[in-house]
């Protein structure tokens, strides 16, 4: 074992080492493309082989961060460098990683104008999210919170659809919007605390006063992040103008920045406020799940009903997490992962097609089944695994969540399983429109198959999918203890405001 | 042996999928032989697998139920989070066992007469695939150990029933049959999985053998949920039940088994004939430990047992489509199986769901032979007089029929006799109407069963010139199987009797079915007046008489009556107008809701007032500022003189 091997560094910058490379290519447009697409390839596979070692290292029986490295980085302002993951964090590194090298690949063809800039702005991206979940540091996590939006902007804005420039800045203004107030947070806390460690605030005792404040101003932040209802509107924009290897971050990702955060902060930092907002949490998710499921039916357009899944199945992470006890946060957690892959992998499935026929009108599609048997039943796996069908990834996030929830609230778990039957009338109906029926469109009849880097795409998604559903233990084995910390830390929390109260009655 | 009665049908499955891939190629190189020895090859090897898992269950069978022994097979540990930890497992008592030999057994029969009815389909293993794979997801539900696992296999089923309803996906009416049974049946799962959720907020675990042990003591406890104190016992059962009314398609769950017969019909003899629909009984025979302990979920489990019984044979009576005539009369039958759980006879009903599932497997694939015989015609009213013509399917529909009808000596007698004699036996006013519905019933069953005989076989024949001269007898591979169905059909009734609900049931059964030492149904159903033995034989020869009558002697009758009693006729034609009621308040407006919150909500609320409208406005703001800059000094002037005003007022103002 490695253990003084500084890991988290070298994943969250390996990527840079890459944009460095490529920023050094010349040559005429065809070979910068080439060998800007194969720099990026080396260095996300790379970064990801690096990254499982994380996994392979972790100890499970400790509920402290692992892989810890600490510079002091400003001493005046108490700020350092300092990284470190454990049992919640860890997955979403490698998540993160895996995604990246997916996104490369999936655009290998698919982008052709400025590749060396698109490869650059991917491998940025990595480096942020890396950096987001493995900061320890409260102002460090803040930039790198922050600091994904600039290439997300670019991605969008750039490599985007007819309607780009709308999106992009919607996506901006919101997410920058709820983030100015967490940053008054933040100031507030590190004065408060008199620190900016991510640990030792952990431990801090905000006081009750102050904690609703400090609670609204982190879920402003995450709230759009998650992207929770009403503050959802900018996530279909968003992923139907983004490239598809866009929306696969943006989906497997960055979405779970908000449910990371409420984990991380908003949860053990501030207990009792979190208890005091959890009827708000639970409205506006049990709204979500069912206000966009709905919305998802009436869909037109392949990649927005997705995007509108996604809300919906974000309402299960919330809910999850702040039924606060261990089935809901576990499900939580499986539900993120589950998510990130499963609606990676329908945006994937969505811009197969789209390379193909360049459009995303439901209508426009129809009996690809008899072309496309490979990619049918693909497609077939992930709507399954998005409907959470036992047996993959995303039952045993909602089953978790849902056994979590009844002990909680009984009202929110019943609402919410509502949502499992929404979800599965819009999914099957989305893939009879798109896969079953004759082909009678003149279009369709020459279209190809998935072919073999497709292929490669799809099969490490699908081995996820099924390891996950069939043996979870793999994945909850290792947050256990982490989780376990949390729930204590925070049931104590409310346990001792609770004797408190008493007393003082 | 059991893991591998278990796993070969799914072993079976991949490799056909594999094959199903192959054979796309083959087609798409025009190499019809290539394609002709990989559809063979997909057979064999489903066909093969499908065997020797039925020989290992009926092996497994021996050791368990004969000899006695525990058959749980522990495989893995599937979630564990906290007190929440489950395995996958294989259980091992006499009602799983049973189960799994039952659904081997039919399955192989019907894998073999499939390679005789999919003879001329271009997707034979893809078929053949769905099939096995079917058969697997039923075998983890029927042998399942805990609730979590019996889930797996009920969405499994549900999946593969989707996939084959929908087997011909060209076809607009069999997608939206398979949406249809899918989405309907996560509403049923919908209260499976609360249910699941209650057990283990109420036991703190979901282990069958953990819960079955606490549940006396839980007998009592009472559970805060949905805002209320309820009895926690009847909480779970009725969530539960939810669930299998939706699988076994009972009164408002039921909308999707006759559209379900949109796929091929090997599909609808296993899967919504004597496996995957039998489900839901089977789940509250398993969880009789639970049911027994709340009268409530009792009663109403034979209320909407009996209840559908009595819809679903009317219905029947009046349908013209040969294999919604069996559909019906199959959700009518899972209605028997229902009341005789509700009045805690679970013997009984699991007998009948044994019985049930030989005679209707045989009536559906005798359909299937007809159908084929036809040229792929259903209507039954373009049929006629061709038992001269398909003699053996003749002869194998009437054996199906007599045991439909309860004939003595034919198995359905011996089921449905003691169904209907423990609802008697139970002495209470539930069980009377359980008993009577049900004595209505068997009359309706016998004379739908025989007017389909009449309509399809006997009198002139009404099919055009080309269909009939194609008219054949089906091939051997398809009647062999049917042979093999017919043998059960008339022996597993007067054969197993005795174990199942007679003499020797305790040591058939062990500890596999609870039954409080209070409920004494099945025992009083043996000591019940002569008459009440009789009546159920009395209403079938009745039934059939009246079919005759009706549509042999009289064949004028039944147009008469349908003129007559036109409000009645097309009420029970329109299946009571299930599925119009349900487009109205659900279907639409759940699409007209949809587009609502789309654009009124996400588009005008929304983002009309939050970001829209924020960039609308600042504009409008920027534009009126932009104005204030008119570049005329006096306007300048003017402004500061205002200015200097209101400052001079305001500390005035405060100054005083």
């Amino acid at each position: 074992m490695m253990t003084n091997f500084p890991w988290l560094s070298v994943i969250t910058f390996a990527p840079l080492v890459g944009v460095f490379f490529i920023l050094l290519i010349r040559g005429d447009e065809e070979t910068t493309a080439r060998n800007a697409r194969g720099i990026a390839l080396w260095t996300s596979v790379v970064t990801f082989f690096v990254s499982l070692g994380i996994w392979v290292n972790f100890d499970n029986s400790t509920a402290a961060f692992q892989f810890v490295e600490k510079v002091v980085w400003m001493p005046g302002l108490n700020l350092a460098y300092h990284l470190g993951v454990d049992g919640i964090s860890m997955f979403f590194v490698i998540l993160s990683t895996l995604l990246t090298v997916i996104c490369i690949v999936a655009s290998w063809v698919a982008i052709t104008d400025r590749v060396k800039e698109y490869m650059i702005a991917f491998l940025v991206l990595e480096t942020l999210m890396v950096g987001m979940f493995s900061s320890l540091d409260i102002m460090l996590f803040y930039v790198f919170f922050e600091g994904v939006l600039i290439p997300m902007f670019i991605i969008i804005g750039v490599w985007g659809g007819p309607r780009r420039n709308y999106a992009a800045y919607k996506l901006f203004l919101y997410t920058l919007a709820g983030s100015v107030l967490m940053l008054l947070a933040i100031l507030t806390m590190m004065s408060e605390a008199g620190t900016a460690e991510i640990p030792k605030l952990l431990k801090y005792d905000f006081a009750p006063t102050l904690q609703p404040w400090l609670w609204l101003a982190f879920f402003a932040s995450f709230a759009v992040k998650v992207p929770m209802w009403p503050v959802h509107t900018w996530l279909p924009d968003a992923h139907v103008e983004a490239p598809t290897a866009g929306s696969v971050i943006l989906a497997g990702v960055l979405l779970k920045f908000g449910g990371y955060g409420f984990l991380r902060f908003s949860l053990p930092m501030f207990p009792l406020a979190s208890a005091d907002f959890t009827p708000l949490i639970f409205t506006l998710s049990v709204i979500a799940v069912i206000y966009t499921s709905l919305v998802a039916l009436a869909q037109e357009d392949m990649k927005k009903l997705i995007a509108y899944s996604s809300v919906a199945h974000m309402g299960f992470v919330t809910i999850g997490t702040f039924a606060g006890n261990l089935q809901g946060i576990e499900g939580a957690i499986i539900q993120m992962l589950s998510h990130g892959v499963v609606s990676a992998a329908l945006f994937l499935v969505v811009g197969v097609v789209y390379d193909r026929i360049h459009s995303r009108d439901i209508d426009a599609y129809g009996g690809l089944v008899h072309r496309m048997p490979k990619y049918a039943l693909i497609f077939m796996v992930f709507m399954m695994a998005s409907v959470g069908l036992p047996g993959t990834s995303g039952f045993v996030g909602e089953f978790l969540i849902l056994v979590g929830a009844f002990k909680a609230n009984t009202w929110v778990a019943a609402f919410t399983t509502t949502g499992v039957i929404l979800g599965a009338a819009y999914m099957l109906y989305l893939y009879r429109r798109v896969i079953f029926g004759e082909l009678t469109k003149e279009n369709l009849k020459t279209i190809l198959d998935v072919n073999a880097r497709e292929v490669a795409i799809f099969a490490p998604l699908l081995l996820i999918v099924f390891v996950m559903g069939i043996y979870p233990s793999l994945f909850l084995d290792v947050m256990h203890v982490s989780v376990e910390n949390l729930v204590d830390r925070y049931q104590s929390a409310l346990a001792a405001a609770q004797h408190i109260s008493a007393v003082a009655k | 042996m059991y893991v591998a009665a278990v796993f070969l049908p799914l072993i079976g499955a991949l490799i056909a999928g594999m094959i199903a891939f192959a054979a796309q190629g083959a087609v798409k190189a025009d190499d019809k032989e290539r394609k002709k020895r990989l559809d063979r090859a997909s057979q064999l090897i489903t066909c093969g697998a499908m065997l020797l898992a039925a020989l290992s269950a009926i092996l497994v069978f021996v050791s368990v139920v004969v000899n006695g022994q525990n058959g749980t097979v522990e495989l893995f540990t599937w979630v564990d989070s906290g007190s929440l930890e489950f395995s996958w497992a294989l259980r091992g008592d006499t009602l799983a066992v049973l189960m799994v030999t039952m659904v081997t057994v039919v399955s192989s029969m019907i894998h073999i007469y499939s390679i005789g009815y999919m003879s001329h389909d271009n997707a034979v293993p893809r078929f053949m695939g769905y099939l096995s794979l079917f058969t697997f997801f039923m075998l983890m539900l029927v042998s399942a150990n805990n609730l979590v696992q019996m889930f797996f296999g009920w969405e499994g089923v549900g999946l593969a029933s989707y996939l084959l309803i929908g087997f011909w996906y060209d076809r607009a009416s069999a997608n939206a049959a398979a949406i249809k049974a899918f989405v309907v049946n996560r509403i049923g799962d919908f209260g499976f999985a609360l249910g699941i959720f209650a057990t283990f907020f109420l036991f703190d675990s979901i282990s069958f053998d953990t819960i079955f042990s606490l549940a006396s003591g839980k007998s009592t406890a009472t559970m805060n949920v949905f805002s209320g104190e309820f009895h926690a016992l009847t909480v779970i059962c009725l969530l539960l039940f939810v669930g299998a009314m939706g699988k076994s398609a009972q009164l408002g769950l039921h909308v999707w088994l006759p559209d379900a017969m949109e796929g091929p019909t090997p599909v609808s003899a296993l899967i919504h004939a004597a496996t995957m629909v039998t489900a839901g009984v089977f789940m509250v025979a398993r969880m009789s430990p639970l049911f027994e302990y709340s009268d409530v979920a009792l009663t109403v489990v034979v209320l909407v047992g009996a209840s559908t019984a009595i819809f679903a044979s009317t219905v029947a009576c009046v349908q013209n489509d040969i294999k919604r005539v069996i559909a019906y009369s199959t959700c009518s039958q899972l209605g028997y199986m229902f009341f005789a759980l509700g009045v805690s006879a679970y013997s009984a009903g699991m007998f009948h769901l044994i019985t049930h599932a030989f005679f209707k497997a045989l009536l559906f694939l005798g359909a299937g032979s007809v159908i084929h015989a036809m040229s792929d015609e259903q209507d039954m009213r373009k049929m006629g007089g061709l038992y001269k013509l398909i003699p053996a399917t003749y002869i194998l529909m009437w054996i199906g029929s007599l045991a439909l009808a309860g004939i003595w000596p034919f198995s359905g007698f011996f089921s449905k006799d003691i169904i209907l004699e423990a609802a008697y036996g139970a002495h209470t006013g539930i069980g009377q109407y359980a008993f009577w519905l049900g004595i209505t019933a068997a009359f309706l069953t016998a004379f739908y069963s025989w007017r389909l005989i009449i309509m399809t076989f006997h009198g002139t024949s009404r099919a055009d010139e080309k269909t009939l001269a194609h008219v054949h007898e089906s091939p051997k591979v398809m009647i062999l199987p049917l042979v093999v169905l017919a043998i059960g059909a008339l022996f597993v009734g007067i054969l197993s009797v005795d174990y199942f609900v007679g003499e020797h049931t305790v040591e058939f059964w062990k500890n596999s079915i609870f039954v409080l030492d209070t409920h004494k149904a099945l025992e009083n159903a043996h000591h019940v007046p002569l008459w009440v033995k009789a009546l159920p034989l009395v209403a079938g020869v009745g039934g059939i008489s009246l079919a005759y009558l009706m549509y042999m002697f009289a064949p004028e009758l039944p147009g008469a009556l349908a003129a007559g009693f036109q409000r009645t006729y097309q009420f029970l034609l329109h299946k009571w107008y299930f599925d119009e009621l349900y487009d109205k308040i659900f279907i639409k407006p759940a699409f007209y809701l949809g587009r609502g919150l789309w654009k009124a909500g996400d588009g005008l609320l929304i983002d009309g007032v939050g970001p829209d409208g924020i960039a609308a406005a600042v504009r409008v703001l920027a534009r009126r500022a932009a104005a204030i800059q008119s570049g005329f000094l006096y306007h300048y002037a003017f402004a500061m003189l205002l200015g200097v005003a209101a400052l001079i007022t305001w500390f005035l103002v405060k100054g005083a």
